[in-house]
């Protein structure tokens, strides 16, 4: 890792993409090659965070909703407030309280698992986002495009699916030849891709930018003459700032993220746009 | 944990070349959709029916609640209905054997009064009678006896010499004598 490479070298060396692309815990059980390329068998980080998350998220919500008491002890209490609060705010708030009960499971998980992983990035000894690898972002996005658009072609069928999204209502002429490219671009093309890259490089981004102050605080400290060392300090307080920062983003984006898919889960379920 | 494979993009970072993080690695996009997905399903078979089964629970625990209670409060409302009810009868029929009892009373006083002048003159009447009865009665004997006693004294008189003062007198001493002994006529 980076951190070893910093402390090796006399130059400072930023921290860049490399710094996410952790190999095989232990190198790996082997490799081959396919394709003129080398392929490593082996588990990486993110990979265990990622079932972990998954564990956490229902071993949690197992314990909690077990029980079924009329009055809640705490960890029920905390698991209904949580479960209340996507299936309220998140489920019926946003899709209307008709249709949103069948998609309430996927809401309820799809945020706590969203939301745990983000925190991984800030759970001491983890620490890295686990959406901070694109690959694991795409095949969530992939799914919320798969469900929002089934479930609006199930109810209008083809053609009027296209048609809810593509037609903006109460606008008529030739302005339709500009504006139904335009609306299929932003409702079918546009979304997935911006759902998944937002909640990557939020995630991404932040990764960076604390590595980018552990490692240059430290980088001041140790390299560099003693008169240097309050800009390390400062980078350091910088720092755990910018991690208090960064507990607030993850819960932000795993909240916008499934908030997005409530809303276009909405949005294709409407009967008129 | 099975083994996976992790296509590490073969070192590709050899040495100056920057790796693109927007490039997936097949196996991440696989494992995070397998992972979600079963999470999905657990999550919709094992916690969620809890959940709502806990608060459909609850919701009919709570409105039962309220139902009995509203059942309770209408029942004593109906009761108390029913006792103010009662109350006003009962004020009304007091009210009402008063204002009788107080026409009763009245009559009864009247009628007593009425019985009480008439029995009052009746006694007055029945004395006045007794008295003149008394007093024609007394009338008549004291006019038999004055007569007697005059005839008597007449006769006495009469009888005796009336030329001596002395024995006239004597005579008079002797009737009168004979009077307060009430034997009149003797000697």
């Amino acid at each position: 890792m980076s951190l070893v490479s910093t402390l090796k070298g006399e130059e400072f060396t930023p921290p860049s993409p490399a710094d996410f692309d952790l190999p095989p815990i232990g190198g790996g059980f082997g490799s081959f090659d396919l394709f003129g390329q080398t392929w490593v068998v082996g588990v990486t980080k993110p990979m265990i965070q990622i079932v972990l998350a998954a564990i956490l998220v229902f071993a949690l919500f197992y314990l909690a909703s077990r029980k079924r008491a009329m009055v809640p002890g705490k960890l029920q209490f905390v698991g209904e407030e949580a479960y209340g609060f996507v299936r309220n705010s998140l489920g019926r708030d946003i899709i209307g309280s008709h249709d949103f009960q069948r998609f309430v499971p996927y809401l309820f998980a799809l945020f706590f698992f969203v939301l745990f992983n983000n925190f991984m990035a800030t759970i001491p000894f983890i620490q890295f986002p686990t959406f901070s690898r694109s690959g694991m972002v795409y095949s969530l996005a992939l799914m919320s495009w798969v469900i929002y658009n089934a479930v609006g072609i199930k109810k209008h069928g083809f053609v009027g699916y296209f048609k809810l999204q593509s037609v903006p209502s109460g606008v008529g002429g030739p302005i339709l030849v500009l504006l139904v490219p335009l609306e299929f671009m932003s409702n079918i093309l546009v979304r997935p891709v911006t759902l998944a890259l937002r909640l990557f490089a939020n995630m991404f981004a932040g990764h960076l930018l604390l590595i980018l102050f552990a490692l240059g605080g430290e980088y001041i400290l140790v390299h560099q003459p003693l008169g240097y060392a309050p800009v390390g300090i400062l980078a350091w307080v910088l720092f755990i700032a910018v991690a208090l920062l960064e507990v607030l983003i993850q819960f932000l984006q795993a909240y916008v993220f499934v908030l997005l898919n409530a809303m276009y889960i909405q949005g294709a379920l409407a009967d008129e746009h | 944990m099975h083994t996976l494979i992790a296509p590490l993009v073969v070192r590709a970072a050899e040495e100056g070349e920057e790796l693109n993080p927007l490039l997936p690695h097949l196996v991440e996009i696989v494992l995070s959709l397998v992972v979600f997905g079963i999470l999905f399903f657990a999550i919709k078979k094992f916690v969620v029916p809890n959940f709502e089964a806990t608060y459909t629970e609850r919701t009919k625990a709570i409105e039962g609640g309220l139902a009995a209670a509203e059942t309770k409060q209408a029942e004593a409302d109906a009761k108390l209905a029913e006792l103010e009810k009662q109350l006003a009868d009962a004020r009304h029929e007091a009210a009402r054997i008063r204002e009788e009892a107080r026409e009763q009373g009245a009559v009864i006083i009247a009628e007593m009064r009425e019985q009480a002048q008439a029995e009052a003159g009746r006694i007055v009447e029945h004395g006045k009678t007794q008295i003149e009865a008394e007093r024609q009665q007394a009338v008549t004997s004291l006019r038999a006896e004055v007569g007697s006693l005059a005839t008597t004294l007449a006769g006495r008189i009469v009888g005796e010499s009336l030329d001596d003062d002395a024995r006239q007198s004597r005579v008079v001493e002797r009737f009168l004598a004979d009077l307060e002994a009430g034997t009149p006529g003797q000697n």
